[in-house]
């Protein structure tokens, strides 16, 4: 029925906000997928892999401060979580009534669209079907400080994010010139947009107390770790979430880090399309 | 023309290996290097350059606010400013500032400023900084998005609690206070003059001007490198239809006097370039967080002076780079002079906050600088705008004097102590 859909569509919110939302595959139960500070790459590996087949078919909106600039994008008018958690909902509304869906839907998030996930699980538990969290933010461990990214250089980015250093700094500099004033505008006004929006849950400690609220998730819930994820390490960040969300499990893979979803895109993809069809 | 007296009160010892050990002078300095004994002796010393700076003349003595920085160890310019409210007569009382987004709730800024007009009898200046992302963000945790909008609150509030005659309630989306009652007001109605600091973001230039506060541009750049911002905030003054008075805006400027240009570097080089080349050793990463500026600003192509190509140069200069460059006004009286002349003409500003201790600056050198230029060069500066001579929008409005008992105990002394 949906195989007309195009790639991606626009939305706006109740609230007036727009946000283009992109979909991988034609046919399947509908996922919506959150994603993390890096926003969506041009090639989504682990959402490729999901809609293959016509397993899933991923709904993948961007998050305020992600799409084109505009008065109605979304980064001046949320401001705190419970802000975002809503617009998460109003974005998942609002998809489900341009594709025609009803019922509870599949979430997963990646990093701090992870987090916003969770808190939306919290908010409205019955409306979640099955959770997947890949590399999640939203604890805080105070024996185990999670780095500042508000206070890393645009080269320390892919370390911290990526075990493939490589590939990390490929994906998020895309060639970029720095000796060319403009492109170096262009990146300033686009970090500015996406991590000034991000530092509203994230800034100065990521943690906006979801573990005082993460009783509330009823969903079935599966958390994906890369087992070199230099940001929020496997030790102690899984227990942290395996032990604060009751129906939750956990998954560490190897040869990743942060960008689990992008280094092992089909394992991860494996991981939680499996989790998500009740075979986890 | 006005000239204010400014301190930012550098730790003086930092080590020769400064910046090749240590990643920050701010945010994260290492605190192995903080010694409170000797703090006790620096604090008095810079307290006592600002009143001496009182009594040699000059208009205002100025304070400010910065936080886990060991080139400004005062988190509290209120602290500093309460002792030199007691101890000077004359000179306004500059606290250029507090940055306001930083206290909640801020009814304690228009309480404390309340109670540094009343105490110096009208003399204060009051100073409205956003405050760096280094203070602001990483030190005090404000969330870089919402810094603005928080300031932008909380200076209305402040305004409210001094201009308002009846308790009201305030419901704002960072302070929600049923009883605003500010006890005390301040002497000056309906406020002190209003100085904001700013450091290059063109929103703030719109706020001052549409508010008449002036617009102070505090650089380590000298009036060169100022020029074309300053220029920038003169077309929006024109574009927003207001008049051009010079004393819309004040600049900040390091200046070294000596007998001659060769003596200035003599005395002044090795502490300047101790200010230049550690003082400012700020790790970059911390100097512009996403968020803090606007994509307006970013766009304007407005330039942070601590980004990171002027940080690289900065630490890299030499004293004839700060001479020449207009980072540093130094030379005999004459020299001096000249270079002002140029610098107040070119930026046209009325008031010139003067950086006479920077750096590692010993005692006497300080007091000799100040007195050099008291007695040299100011008084052949004052006449610089002599169609603006009566403008005192900007300036304090201070008592005739202390305002006396009715009954002092010396009179009841005499009297036998007696009840009346």
């Amino acid at each position: 029925m949906s195989s007309a859909l195009p790639s991606s569509f626009s939305v706006t919110t109740g609230r007036g906000i727009a946000s283009e939302v992109r979909v991988f595959g034609t046919d399947g139960p509908a996922v919506v997928f959150l994603h993390g500070t890096t926003g969506l790459f041009d090639d989504e590996p682990m959402l490729s892999a999901l809609s293959t087949g016509s397993r899933f078919r991923v709904f993948a909106p961007a998050l305020p401060g992600y799409g084109p600039e505009s008065d109605d994008s979304g980064e001046t008018q949320l401001d705190d979580m419970l802000d975002v958690a809503l617009h998460g909902w109003d974005l998942v509304d609002a998809i489900k009534s341009e594709v025609g869906l009803a019922g509870p839907v599949h979430l997963v998030g990646q990093d701090v669209g992870a987090m916003i996930a969770s808190e939306m699980a919290a908010v409205a538990r019955h409306d979640v079907d099955r959770l997947g969290l890949v590399s999640p933010l939203g604890m805080w461990v105070a024996s185990a400080p999670i780095p500042d990214i508000f206070a890393m250089l645009p080269f320390e980015f892919p370390a911290a994010l990526f075990s493939d250093i490589g590939l990390g700094t490929q994906l998020l500099t895309k060639g970029l010139d720095f000796e060319d004033p403009k492109a170096i505008e262009a990146f300033q006004v686009r970090n500015s947009r996406r991590l000034g929006f991000m530092g509203k849950l994230l800034f100065p400690v990521p943690n906006r107390r979801l573990s005082t609220r993460a009783y509330r998730i009823s969903a079935p819930t599966h958390v994906v770790w890369g087992a070199n994820d230099n940001l929020t390490p496997v030790d102690p960040y899984r227990a942290a979430w395996d032990s604060a969300i009751t129906l939750a499990t956990s998954t560490v893979v190897d040869d990743a880090g942060h960008s689990v979803h992008v280094e092992q895109g089909q394992l991860c993809a494996r991981i939680i399309g499996d989790f998500l069809a009740g075979l986890r | 023309m006005k000239f204010v007296w400014f301190n930012l009160m550098p730790w003086p010892d930092l080590p020769d290996d400064f910046r090749a050990n240590h990643r920050s002078v701010w945010v994260d300095i290492d605190q192995k290097l903080f010694d409170p004994v000797r703090a006790n002796a620096l604090y008095h010393q810079y307290m006592d350059q600002l009143e001496y700076a009182d009594a040699m003349g000059f208009d205002g003595i100025g304070v400010n606010e910065h936080h886990q920085n060991a080139y400004g160890i005062m988190p509290s310019p209120n602290i500093i400013a309460a002792g030199l409210a007691r101890r000077t007569s004359k000179a306004a009382i500059c606290v250029i500032g507090n940055s306001i987004a930083l206290y909640n709730p801020p009814i304690r800024v228009a309480e404390e400023f309340a109670m540094l007009d009343c105490i110096s009898g009208g003399r204060l200046v009051a100073g409205f900084p956003v405050g760096t992302p280094m203070d602001t963000n990483f030190s005090y945790g404000q969330i870089p998005a919402l810094t603005r909008k928080k300031y932008a609150e909380n200076h209305e509030l402040i305004m409210r609690a001094w201009k308002e005659t009846e308790p009201f309630a305030f419901d704002g989306q960072f302070n929600q206070l049923r009883y605003v009652n500010c006890w005390p007001k301040p002497i000056q109605q309906p406020h002190p003059p209003i100085y904001i600091p700013g450091g290059g973001s063109i929103e703030t230039w719109d706020f001052c001007i549409e508010n008449d506060y002036n617009y102070s541009y505090l650089s380590y750049s000298g009036y060169k490198a100022g020029k074309m911002l300053l220029d920038g905030y003169w077309e929006r003054v024109a574009a927003l239809g207001k008049d051009d008075s010079p004393f819309r805006a004040a600049f900040a400027q390091t200046i070294c006097v000596a007998e001659n240009d060769a003596q200035a570097e003599e005395l002044y080089a090795e502490h300047i370039l101790y200010f230049y080349n550690r003082c400012l050793h700020v790790y970059p990463g911390f100097a512009d967080p996403p968020g803090y500026r606007t994509v307006k600003t970013i766009k304007a192509g407005a330039l942070s002076q601590l980004r990171r190509s002027n940080q690289k140069s900065f630490t890299q200069l030499t004293w004839k780079d700060l001479v020449e460059g207009g980072y540093v006004i130094a030379g005999g009286p004459d020299t001096v002079r000249e270079r002002m002349e140029e610098m107040i003409k070119s930026l046209r500003v009325g008031l010139v906050f003067g950086l006479f201790h920077q750096g590692s600056m010993p005692d006497w050198l300080t007091r000799y600088n100040t007195q050099m230029f008291a007695e040299k060069v100011m008084p052949q500066l004052r006449n610089m705008w002599p169609e603006y001579d009566s403008d005192n929008r900007w300036w304090i409005k201070p008592l005739e004097g202390r305002v006396q008992p009715e009954v002092s105990f010396e009179d009841r002394l005499r009297d036998g102590l007696r009840p009346s």
